[in-house]
């Protein structure tokens, strides 16, 4: 046992193990274990562990897995998908966890799949995690050849480019060949899936969290966590830090001691303000530091954990640009399906950039604050990609009235500063 | 020009291998761009027939891909990152290093045919900022600097 399941067996270069080195390790007992035991028993395992799924959302994994129905009542193939189309700004963590620990991947898709009752499980790995997809399909080769899948078929799909594949009907789209658009739910995946059957979709990290579950028990997982929350989580720091990086740790870590380890905040050295989860959180300041960084608590400090990928700002970098960054990406990676998200996101991007350029007049703000107040309620598009994209600009014109006021005109006052 | 007989080889065993033709679609674009390095309008019939599907649904499906190429592209692919972890860290100054020593914008490819630049993110290198993915193997690169943005472009071929 150790307090760094996820990444505790990694190497610092990411060479992945062979089977047998990681059998060496203990790889594969958990699923030996799992298969033993009932499918329901592995389902209220992983539900008393109090697991949150990883990608983003937050949901409960075993609620999830419990949509999909009984197999008697639903006769033929049935699907879990991992999904690795990891692409949200600021997240790299995925990618980490596919290289370096492919095995770990494989061993949770099959305990996944063991207890909802899947036929095929496949990997979607989006297309510039090269590495990624060469050694899971390596791996994959290899516990085929040992025996370990049994009946199940596994295999990776790499995908081709797209933020919005990563959008779990989308991916579902994206798998059956199509342009990946977004489907109305409900239905939702577990009921009308891919090719129309029984679907799970999980997050590679909550996946490689399954086989420690199964190994270590419910009990154990949970008292990794500092809150309600089990299990430790991978959290990573980016920006305006001295040592960017992956830090697993305790669930319900503080932004504090996560931006400790990632070296202390550089330019200035004096924190502005970060996103706790990727690009589509909003920005929170100094006075969320202590705050314990779960699902839980990041909602109530008004934001979300999202990724747990933090991007960090000091005061010489300007989160208007930030934003800026972050509507160009959007709009770009929009699939244009619903007007509110293929016209706003592009404005939004094209108003916040005049106002660092010192083009922007009152009216264009009027504007800025109209799509954030019309767009960011749910239900306004058919996905969470602009209402997620919404988060940013609404905090950033919440939090910073004043420093928007001082672009109009001249453009960014801390142009060159940091 | 006709698919060569080695891509026609693969298209048909990519389909028996699937099962159904719809779900070939993007992994026949993608042996295709391996093969050829990118798609052109001329190849969307041919793979659509072998396939058996028609040329609008994979013409859908190519059009939608940002990773598809539709346009020739030099032999080396620079996805510079755009994303806000690499813009702290710099971004922008690489990016018009990169723009004058080139020579290009954004979707553009150098006359000799070498380089094509791309603005991309995230490309999950955050911890690497500023960070690009190039080449074949779609190789991480970063923290970028003016030097070893040099050393990168003098090795590729």
């Amino acid at each position: 046992m150790t307090d760094l399941p996820l990444t505790g067996r990694a190497r610092p270069d990411r060479t992945p193990h062979s089977l047998a080195e990681w059998r060496a390790l203990g790889g594969y007992d958990a699923v030996e274990r799992a298969f033993t035991i009932p499918p329901a028993q592995v389902l209220d395992a992983v539900d008393a562990a109090a697991l949150n799924g990883r990608g983003g959302a937050g949901f409960p994994a075993a609620r999830k897995w419990r949509f999909m129905p009984a197999p008697e009542t639903s006769p033929g193939p049935r699907y879990l998908i991992v999904n690795g189309d990891e692409m949200e700004p600021g997240a790299f963590k995925d990618r980490f966890l596919l290289e370096a620990l492919p095995h770990q991947v494989i061993e949770g898709a099959l305990i996944a799949a063991h207890a909802t009752h899947a036929t095929e499980i496949i990997v979607l790995i989006r297309d510039d995690y090269r590495a990624a997809i060469a050694g899971l399909t390596r791996a994959i080769a290899e516990a085929q050849a040992a025996g370990y899948l049994n009946a199940m078929t596994m295999r990776v799909h790499p995908s081709a480019g797209r933020y919005i594949v990563g959008e779990e009907t989308a991916l579902i789209a994206a798998l059956e060949g199509g342009r990946a658009m977004p489907r109305k739910r409900p239905p939702f995946p577990a009921q009308s899936g891919l090719w129309g059957r029984p679907t799970t979709v999980n997050n590679v990290e909550t996946i490689s969290l399954i086989p420690h579950i199964l190994a270590n028990g419910a009990q154990w997982f949970r008292a990794l966590s500092h809150t309600e929350e089990g299990g430790t989580k991978l959290y990573g720091v980016s920006g305006r830090v001295r040592a960017p990086g992956l830090f697993e740790a305790a669930m319900g870590t503080t932004a504090r001691e996560l931006i400790d380890r990632a070296g202390g905040v550089s330019g200035s050295g004096r924190l502005l303000c970060f996103q706790p989860g990727g690009g589509a959180s909003a920005f929170l300041g100094p006075e969320h530091l202590d705050v314990p960084m779960d699902f839980g608590h990041m909602a109530k400090a008004g934001a979300m954990l999202g990724t747990g990928t933090l991007i960090v700002l000091d005061d010489t970098a300007c989160p208007v640009e930030v934003t800026a960054r972050h509507m160009a990406f959007y709009a770009r990676e929009s699939c244009g399906w619903c007007v509110p998200c293929r016209e706003g996101l592009p404005w939004a991007a094209r108003i916040l950039r005049a106002l660092e350029d010192g083009s922007a007049q009152p009216e264009d703000l009027a504007a800025l604050r109209d799509i954030a107040a019309e767009a960011s309620p749910r239900g306004r598009s058919f996905c969470d990609l602009m209402g997620g994209a919404m988060a940013p600009l609404a905090s950033l014109l919440a939090r910073f009235p004043d420093l928007i006021d001082a672009h109009l005109h001249r453009g960014c006052p801390l142009k060159g500063a940091g | 020009m006709t698919l060569p007989p080695v891509l026609q080889a693969q298209l048909r065993d990519l389909v028996a291998h699937e099962g159904n033709p719809r779900a070939a679609m993007l992994e026949s674009l993608r042996l295709v761009q391996a093969a050829e390095g990118w798609v052109s309008d001329d190849r969307i019939p041919q793979i659509a027939a072998e396939l058996g599907v028609t040329p609008a649904e994979l013409d859908a499906t190519a059009s939608f891909y940002s990773l598809i190429f539709r346009r020739p592209v030099g032999r080396t692919v620079i996805l510079l990152c755009d994303g806000a972890s690499c813009g702290l860290n710099g971004a922008d100054a690489i990016r018009d290093a990169l723009m004058s020593r080139l020579g290009i914008g954004y979707g553009q490819t150098t006359p000799d045919g070498r380089f094509t630049l791309i603005n991309s993110a995230c490309v999950g290198g955050c911890d690497r900022a500023p960070a690009a993915v190039i080449g074949p193997d779609r190789t991480l690169v970063g923290p970028l600097t003016a030097d070893t943005l040099n050393a990168v472009l003098e090795e590729a071929p």
